[in-house]
């Protein structure tokens, strides 16, 4: 399989007092592939899909080299300039952020920004824009689309309001998907909902994925290689489940023990929701 | 509260200011000893001389000397707002601190009235009591503390519900502390910091106030010097004189700037993570009354 | 929506009753006697027998309530009584003052919003820059120059060096400019600074992060941050209408701008209570007013608040 990312050696510091926030990691995403990244608040997990995407705070510069090889050229993420990323950035790289609530406009119709999304990137008309919006809300199995896009985001609720994150990032149709952390603010009903909803995408569409959470049970399910960060560094990286069978390093062998236990529970939990429905 | 001086002392724009306005000050309190003419005397022979080593500032158009009645002004001026504002701050502390700690009727009692006042628009509340009770200083002053009252009670009250909710207060008062014991010791010393804000940019929100108001007349009355009182007069002699209003419009300028920049000043160094935009006392309250919506985690 | 409307009607009912008792007992605090004062208006001494009948006359010691529903109920048809100055009656002084006061405070409010919609926002697109800096200071300097100052300089500027505009009067179109510009220069630093620091706050909410994230142009996002922003604006905005009609009273005075101002300060030097009292009340009531559109307005154009209400 073709890779589609390749990191190397990234590395950020904060230039206010020269930490090393991220130290010299270094992975790669291959096409059609999941790369799992795991490890707890603070690890700098984010922080490296942040660098990637070049939406860091100012006083953050990054070096080393993120290789995004697409279908006709190959760029350097952290060299190329805003107008570039710009593009890249919706189109061929989408971003799913963690707190689906704050993430809207929240004076503003979440059709409307799912439409503005689509006219500024794939170059629609607002009609046709509105119409690949609802397609790709019946995608994420929402009943009403046309109910929901005219809704303000109050009103939906935090897994509706994901849903409607990974289906503007769907209808982008991008080489590469970011998720960082879905589900840790969701319930464990819509947790599973939107976990399955990944799969399927994974299944048919062939995109690739970089999944962020620290919920090793997700992780587990959805990944194929698996990247394992403390403190800013990683720790241990390679397939998922050679890792989660054998780990290596201290550290994960101690998340895996004691963060597993807590998230069988929650593969108990998407089994019942299996049943139900 | 050692780390708020620290940053204040630090600051060396904040030490000048605050100089400049302890200088201001004494020169108020010290107008009588310092001033070098009497500044109701009249010397028409003398009138509209520019500044001179006898007269500093020049003379007005009755040939009073300007530098002494700038002096005798400032006193009205800047003591009388001085005194306003501690009058109309300590009773707001007073029932702000008592609606606040206390919750419960009390708290309401005092808001609906709070609220009672507040309905009415300050200007209109101000010009009726002077309206009723006849001009002159002493009424301003009345008028002022009775129109602004009740904005300081809900101010210091929010402040004190902010503090309540701190857990060292909670603690406090789990570990059994007398209710007075708490107000002095812990809610009053960490409070103070945004009283003090409070005070120096209101302080200069009622010179502001009380010059305008004796610009109209309904202050001081001649010969008496102040400073909205001097500007009064000097637009009257706009067309041949315009020279007259300067000396007294800068010295309301600077004097206000000076507060306004100090109540900044504190405010900074109280909380450093304050954007430096130097936020105006209406808005950084009007986000303590009405809440912080949730920042974006951006790294 | 609408049960909030008509709660908040419902609720003004007893702040409009408490103002009118507030502004009646107001003038039952006046050290003079209203008989003695009506007495010498019409040029005759007050002596002890005709200062009873005016007394009797005026229903001056009728008990507190009839008098003050008396009060009321005329004063709800525009009765306010006569001035003690000129005998005219005092509700039609007011009517005829109030249009150039509101057309004033309209002119000034017009010039507000647009310098401190423009400033603000250019502000915060380009924070931190030496246009900010240079803005900010501006505006400091602003919030210390006395209002009253500022109208003298600019009159001398403009009216008596230049000539270009006249220096008093409600004559030509122009002379509204001076003075609504002065009234205009203490508020405009107030709201550049409001807003400015609106759009801040807003720029690092999560909703610009994910624009971001979605490839949106900047300009898109500055659109969202702005319209977030107006809205908390737009409240504080609306309050200052009150103020700016309550606030014309210096302006109007340097400018000898015929407006209720005028009027109120006329009436404080010459004792006029009738005058005075019927000032009161419909500033007060006007104040009230207009809080409660400002305070719809603000709930409605609120998408999450218009739900709720």
């Amino acid at each position: 399989m073709r890779v589609l990312l390749d990191v190397r050696n990234l590395t950020v510091t904060d230039l206010r007092d020269q930490d090393e926030i991220i130290h010299d990691v270094s992975f790669s995403v291959a096409e059609n592939s999941c790369l799992g990244i795991v490890g707890e608040s603070g690890s700098g997990k984010s922080m490296i899909t942040r660098a990637l995407l070049g939406i860091t705070n100012p006083w953050l510069k990054s070096q080393g080299a993120a290789v995004f090889k697409s279908q006709d050229s190959e760029r350097d993420l952290l060299r190329e300039d805003e107008n570039s990323m710009r593009e890249i950035r919706g189109k061929q790289i989408a971003m799913i952020l963690q707190d689906a609530m704050s993430a809207f406009d929240p004076i503003a119709k979440i059709g409307d920004q799912m439409v503005e999304t689509f006219v500024e990137n794939k170059n629609l008309s607002k009609k046709q824009s509105l119409a690949l919006a609802k397609e790709a809300l019946g995608l994420m199995n929402i009943h009403d689309p046309k109910q929901v896009v005219k809704k303000y985001p109050h009103q939906l609720s935090g897994g509706m309001l994901q849903r409607c994150m990974i289906a503007t990032a769907l209808a982008m149709e991008p080489d590469l998907i970011i998720a960082d952390e879905p589900t840790t603010a969701l319930d464990s009903i819509n947790q599973g909902q939107v976990v399955e909803e990944f799969k399927m995408i994974r299944q048919k569409m062939g995109t690739a994925l970089i999944f962020i959470s620290h919920d090793l049970g997700v992780v587990k399910y959805l990944s194929d290689r698996l990247l394992v960060m403390k403190d800013g560094a990683a720790v241990e990286y390679g397939d998922a489940g050679d890792i989660f069978r054998n780990p290596q390093h201290a550290y994960t062998k101690y998340l895996i023990d004691t963060r597993l236990e807590l998230t069988e529970s929650f593969k108990k939990a998407m089994r019942k929701g299996d049943h139900n429905g | 509260m050692a780390e708020f001086w620290n940053r204040f002392k630090n600051d060396r724009l904040a030490m000048g200011v605050s100089f400049f306005l302890l200088m201001v000050i004494s020169l108020a309190i010290l107008a009588p000893l310092l001033a070098p003419y009497d500044p109701t005397a009249q010397n028409i022979i003398n009138k509209f001389q520019g500044p001179s080593l006898t007269h500093w500032f020049g003379t007005d158009q009755l040939g009073r000397d300007v530098l002494s009645r700038i002096l005798y002004g400032g006193r009205i001026t800047i003591l009388v707002s001085v005194l306003t504002m501690v009058v109309t701050i300590l009773i707001g502390t007073v029932l702000g601190v008592i609606a606040g700690y206390f919750r419960g009727w009390v708290d309401d009692v005092i808001m609906r009235i709070c609220d009672i006042m507040l309905s009415f628009p300050s200007e209109v509340l101000i010009l009726a009591i002077v309206g009723i009770l006849g001009m002159g200083i002493t009424n301003i002053v009345l008028a002022t503390v009775i129109a602004k009252w009740a904005w300081y009670v809900r101010m210091i009250r929010s402040i004190v519900i902010a503090f309540m909710d701190s857990n060292y207060i909670r603690f406090a008062k789990v570990a059994g502390c007398s209710t007075w014991h708490i107000v002095r010791k812990h809610l009053l010393v960490g409070a103070i910091g945004e009283i003090a804000v409070l005070a120096t940019l209101d302080t200069a929100a009622i010179i502001l106030n009380i010059s305008a108001l004796s610009f109209l007349g309904l202050g001081v009355q001649p010969p008496t010097a102040e400073w909205g009182m001097m500007l009064n007069e000097a637009k009257n002699v706009m067309t041949t004189n315009p020279g007259q209003m300067l000396a007294p419009g800068m010295a309301i300028f600077m004097v206000v700037a000076a507060f306004n920049f100090l109540g900044d000043s504190i405010q900074v160094a109280l909380n450093p993570k304050i954007n430096k935009g130097f936020s105006t006392k209406r808005y950084s309250l009007f986000s303590a009354l009405f809440g912080r919506r949730k920042k974006a985690v951006t790294q | 929506m609408k049960h909030y409307i008509v709660k908040r009607l419902l609720w003004m009912i007893p702040i409009l009753i408490g103002i009118s008792f507030f502004a009646f007992i107001l003038i039952n605090l006046s050290p003079s006697d209203p008989a003695e004062v009506a007495i010498r208006v019409n040029e005759v001494t007050p002596t002890a027998e005709n200062i009873a009948q005016m007394r009797e006359q005026l229903g001056l010691d009728d008990p507190f309530m009839t008098r003050y529903l008396t009060w009321l109920g005329n004063a709800l048809q525009g009765d306010f009584g006569n001035s003690y100055v000129n005998n005219k009656a005092v509700g039609e002084e007011i009517a005829k003052a109030l249009p150039p006061t509101l057309y004033l405070a309209g002119v000034s409010l017009l010039i507000i919003v647009v310098i401190s919609v423009g400033a603000g926002v250019l502000c915060a697109i380009k924070e931190d820059s030496i246009t900010d800096q240079v803005i900010r200071g501006i505006v400091f300097i602003g919030t210390a120059i006395p209002g009253f100052w500022a109208g003298i300089l600019l009159m001398w500027l403009f009216a008596v060096k230049l000539k270009w505009l006249p220096t008093s009067g409600m004559t030509t179109p122009a002379s509204v400019i001076l003075p609504a510009v002065t009234l205009s220069l203490g508020y405009i630093s107030t709201y550049v600074r409001l807003i400015r620091n609106n759009m801040i706050d807003n720029k690092r909410e999560n909703y610009v992060l994910y624009g971001r994230v979605r490839g949106l142009k900047e300009q898109t996002i500055m659109k969202h941050v702005f319209k977030n922003s107006l809205q908390t604006s737009l409240t504080a905005l609306g309050m200052s209408i009150p103020k700016l009609i309550a606030g014309t009273v210096v302006i109007e005075n340097i400018f000898a701008w015929p407006g209720i101002g005028r009027l109120c300060v006329t009436a404080i030097f010459n004792r006029d209570f009738p005058m005075i009292q019927a000032y009161v009340l419909i500033m007060a009531v006007l104040f009230v007013f207009c809080n409660l559109l400002v305070d719809l307005g603000s709930v409605w154009i609120d998408p999450r608040r218009r739900r709720e209400a």
